[in-house]
């Protein structure tokens, strides 16, 4: 039964660290974001304003893949151990 | 400058009096029913307790109380920037609001177009709403935003708007724009738009959240740190954690001011390109200046 639990546990972490891999995505695709949007800047310093807000905008959507990846992440951590334990004591008190 | 009345000056002190009156309390709240933490502590909102409906029990939570705090101290700081208007401005915080007003109404014009123009308080609500919610955690009370009910809930509130708009030029026309492009690209197209609320609820909310778990995580690995390195010193020198004086702070700069003010205003602009991507307007121009020339042949 301990060792269950453990197995439980053990892998809703591995799951969440694997999870938050997806956060490489994001982090690419808004350093590409940042970088154009200073080369604009550089090239029309006249229109930083309008840049800096679309840029933002785009980063925020960028993130988003990385957020549901969050999300899972902690839904693992928090929520996941607990409901799967009880699962499984509830099998167990059924066999007998 | 005229100079103020007694009154005049009463009222101000009270309506900013009320302005802080919510968030005390709040704080008040936390501290009589909630014990402090020993060491790291991430939870959810409390339950303060649980009202008894025939259908469904209706939770009372932290989130719920907190945001009903915001409103209440945001409604009183309306009323005190408000207070005193006059057509020649002769107070500090009149300029401030018509900065603010200014700018939202450029914004949403801008991002809109003229037809939404009544959106400007919409939208300026949210983002007031929004922001006041992500910097609740600066006295320490739980941030309303960092549950996902809170903001599922103003996502919902956009996606009815969203429908609303798409309904403008009748049914059928909403039904054929979802086989937009392609006909058989229509189950794609559905769960796209279901996609919407789905993606702003989460990006808000993860956002907040994902700075109070980091921020909570970093301040314990300092209090790790400075065991580590002053723990054997002897007396009060080796219990006091150095390394959480000042470092935190930095983290929540960007966590707690810089990010959270940054969700709101995605959260606004977001709401508004939606909005106005979903309203059909070139059919809708076409629609109406039909009806006023069929109207002008009956007449």
């Amino acid at each position: 039964m301990e060792l269950a639990i453990g197995i439980i546990l053990g892998c809703c972490a591995l799951g969440a660290g694997m999870a938050m891999i997806a956060g490489i995505g994001p982090g690419i695709g808004e350093g590409h974001a940042v970088a154009k949007a200073c080369e604009a800047i550089g090239r029309q310093p006249e229109c930083k304003g309008s840049v800096t807000t679309t840029m933002l905008m785009g980063c925020a959507v960028a993130e988003t893949t990385g957020l549901y990846a969050l999300v899972i992440a902690i839904l693992l951590i928090f929520l996941a151990p607990g409901r799967f334990v009880n699962i499984l004591v509830n099998t167990m008190s059924t066999l007998g | 400058m005229k100079k103020k009345s007694g009154l005049f000056r009463l009222v101000d002190v009270l309506l900013l009096l009320m302005t802080v009156l919510p968030i005390v309390c709040g704080m008040v709240i936390k501290v009589l029913t909630k014990p402090a933490a020993e060491g790291i502590e991430i939870s959810g909102a409390g339950i303060f307790f649980t009202i008894k409906l025939p259908l469904q029990d209706l939770p009372i939570t932290e989130s719920q109380v907190n945001s009903w705090l915001v409103i209440v101290s945001v409604f009183f700081l309306c009323l005190y920037l408000t207070h005193g208007l006059a057509t020649v401005p002769n107070l500090r915080r009149q300029h401030l609001v018509e900065w603010g007003i200014e700018k939202v109404e450029n914004m949403v014009n801008e991002n809109m177009g003229e037809y939404f123009h009544n959106f400007v308080p919409f939208v300026a609500a949210i983002m007031v709403l929004s922001a006041f919610s992500s910097l609740l955690t600066l006295v320490g009370l739980y941030p309303p935003t960092s549950d996902l009910n809170v903001v599922a809930g103003w996502a919902v509130l956009v996606f009815f708007l969203i429908t609303y708009y798409k309904f403008k030029c009748g049914p059928a026309y909403y039904l054929k724009s979802f086989a937009e492009p392609v006909a058989f690209l229509a189950p794609i197209n559905i769960i796209s738009e279901f996609a919407t609320p789905v993606s702003m609820a989460f990006r808000h909310y993860g956002n907040v959240l994902s700075g109070t778990v980091i921020s909570v995580l970093v301040a314990s690995g300092l209090q790790g740190i400075s065991a580590m390195v002053f723990g054997n010193l002897s007396g009060i020198i080796g219990e006091v954690p150095f390394f959480q004086i000042g470092i935190p702070a930095v983290l929540s700069i960007y966590f707690d001011i810089f990010s959270g003010c940054l969700q709101a205003f995605i959260f606004a602009m977001l709401t508004m390109l939606y909005v106005s991507s979903a309203f059909p307007s070139d059919e809708y121009e076409e629609r109406r200046r039909k009806k006023l020339n069929r109207q002008k042949a009956a007449s």
